[in-house]
């Protein structure tokens, strides 16, 4: 019995040759069509149609001839758009806003992250579980709510730590002009520490014992242990998690939105998007499309560099 | 490569409580600045949902006059009351609609997801690799950039302010098709696919009974991370949609928010609605946790 059976399952081929050639993942085997395009069509039409759809409108200006009321009529205007993108002080102030944002929260989000992770990875099992699910909660929460959230916290007329810290002498105004993009940076830190924590947890417990016991038999500590063991070993986590944030930084929208309906101090061009995003309000549709294509790129530029920089000394 | 993602997510911990790592290092002082220093991150994560709590019982006047992180007079019942009957009954409308933007476009890109990354995994063909590139590349587009011309698209062909609007971009998940893929190729075994093939199964059945079944685990994953990202996304509502029965209940109660100023019995129900809104998230992330924790050690699988 076995005899007759095994030479089919070991060399399938020998068994039934044309239908294995075509069954085989490969050659002429067409099915894959069937099985990406009703990925393919959606994801063009959404995502490169657009895309597409942007660069072109960036290209062109809309002018109306005799005065305000006159005709309106697009025609091509090259890298005009760009130009006005490139010399408008606004959104040059708001994509330093951003990066100054994104040097100082990723870093500090991530380097909270990565504490708690090898704290968790290193103390009992007990109270783990419930330090885990608290961290990570604040994610299962909208940005919207969050910002809503906190907008109280922050406020100097509800919030209970406004109060608390103005008993102690310390008056502080979260919403101020200077403080506001730092308050919005916890905001966000709040929201995502919990997310990135558990993914370079998750890494840290991928690490084989075997590691450890080397480690141990050369006489290192714990501290040791995990700054020249546990974080190298984890970098390709930290590199996922900082290019997820870099693009996470770039777009913020929602939160200075939110802000912006309880306070002055955050301007219409406060962020990139949220000037795109006003200035298509104002239907400036072809600087809007600029702005968006200058952001997407820089995005893209950003994170791939990022990616590249760092793939080698994560041994990606 | 036995055993689905969960499985091994747990064994892993399982192995690691059971081996001991900070046996003999760790001196009793470590272990309490440790446990200090978590106990003060719990607070920071856990402190602004507890005032959430607390406020979402109170009265119009107590929420600006009581200290904040105690409660007062008990008013859960008549909010909760105010809550759903406030403009015929907006807040349950906007709650659906957001189920739906996102119960639905998540089922339906997870799927969507799944037949590609199975496709990009267990078939080679040409172009497969550069196919696979531009996918990801989309991972690193801003989804924001996207929001605008989509707009203008959208206006020529008459879709927005329509549920559609919302719904269809939302479908698309090019880092599900990223995570399909690693899936696939860890736990769809080549052997299975063959001989299920040898049983004359069509391509299509074999992916529904071997492939997708297989990759159930990892799907909802895939699912409930689309899930969170489209309930989440607020951009895409704010641009598209102009009437309000078709807003998603961030959008309905950012409304609300901003109006605060010109009737402030609107703000009560903008802290009891936030609440109300965020439990349904909560206990879905609570019930499949061991889904997504095995869905992260998947994502940093590379």
């Amino acid at each position: 019995m076995a005899t007759v059976i095994e030479p089919a399952t070991a060399d399938p081929s020998a068994g039934a040759p044309a239908r294995r050639r075509t069954g085989r993942p490969g050659r002429s085997n067409r099915a894959w069509i069937g099985f990406v395009l009703p990925f393919l069509v959606p994801f063009v039409l959404f995502y490169v149609v657009p895309i597409c759809y942007a660069i072109g409108q960036s290209l062109t200006k809309t002018e109306r001839t005799g005065g305000i009321f006159g005709e309106a009529t697009t025609r091509f205007a090259g890298l005009e758009q760009y130009g006005r993108v490139f010399s408008d002080p606004g959104f040059r102030e708001g994509v330093g806003r951003v990066l100054l944002f994104g040097v100082v929260q990723v870093p500090v989000m991530l380097g909270f992250a990565l504490l708690l992770a090898l704290l968790l990875d290193s103390t009992a099992a007990r109270l783990n579980r419930f330090f885990r699910i608290a961290y990570f909660l604040p994610y299962a929460i909208p940005g919207v709510i969050a910002a809503l959230m906190w907008a109280f916290l922050y406020s100097p007329q509800l919030s209970p730590i406004v109060k608390a810290l103005d008993d102690g002498g310390i008056g502080i105004d979260f919403l101020g002009s200077g403080t506001i993009l730092w308050s919005i940076a916890n905001v966000v830190t709040w929201t995502y520490t919990g997310y990135n924590m558990l993914i370079i947890f998750a890494a840290l417990q991928a690490i084989p014992q075997s590691v450890y016991e080397a480690a141990k038999v050369d006489g290192a500590g714990a501290l040791r242990t995990a700054w020249s063991i546990k974080v190298p070993l984890v970098l390709p986590a930290l590199v996922l998690t900082a290019v997820f944030s870099i693009i996470g930084t770039l777009q913020l929208f929602t939160e200075p939105v939110v802000f912006r309906a309880i306070s002055t101090n955050v301007p219409s061009d406060f962020t990139p998007n949220l000037l795109a995003f006003n200035t298509a309000s104002a239907n400036n549709y072809p600087l809007a499309a600029a702005m968006s294509v200058v952001l997407a790129l820089a995005t893209f530029i950003l994170s791939s560099t990022f990616l590249r920089s760092t793939s080698k000394r994560a041994g990606l | 490569m036995s055993g689905s993602l969960a499985q091994r997510a747990s064994r892993a911990q399982a192995s690691a409580r059971q081996d001991g790592r900070r046996s003999t290092t760790d001196s009793p002082l470590a272990i309490g600045i440790a446990m200090v220093l978590l106990i003060i991150a719990a607070v920071y994560f856990l402190v602004p949902i507890y005032w959430l709590v607390v406020n979402a019982t109170k009265t119009q006047p107590d929420l600006i006059g009581s200290n904040g992180f105690l409660f007062s007079t008990w008013n859960l019942g008549r909010n909760l009351s105010d809550l759903f009957s406030r403009s015929d009954g907006i807040f349950l409308r906007w709650g659906l609609n957001s189920l739906l933007y996102a119960g639905l476009g998540a089922a339906v890109g997870t799927f969507l997801s799944a037949m590609a990354g199975y496709a990009l995994a267990k078939y080679s063909f040409r172009g497969r690799e550069a196919l696979f590139t531009l996918i990801l590349g989309g991972v690193l587009v801003p989804a924001t950039a996207l929001a605008l011309p989509l707009f203008l698209i959208f206006a020529r062909v008459g879709l927005t302010d329509t549920y559609w609007s919302v719904f269809l971009p939302s479908v698309v998940s090019p880092f599900g098709v990223y995570l399909s893929r690693i899936f696939a190729a860890a736990s769809v075994p080549d052997e299975l696919i063959d001989a299920a093939r040898l049983d004359g199964a069509s391509e299509w059945r074999v992916f529904v009974t071997v492939g997708l079944r297989l990759m159930s685990p990892a799907l909802v994953t895939i699912f409930l991370f689309q899930f969170v990202v489209i309930w989440n996304n607020f951009l895409l509502p704010l641009i598209m949609l102009r009437s309000s029965e078709l807003w998603p209940i961030t959008y309905g109660l950012f409304s609300w928010q901003s109006q605060v100023s010109r009737d402030p019995s609107l703000q009560i129900l903008t802290v009891t609605g936030s609440l109300v809104s965020v439990i349904p998230l909560i206990v879905t992330f609570l019930a499949l946790q061991r889904y997504w924790q095995a869905g992260l050690t998947a994502g940093s699988d590379r």
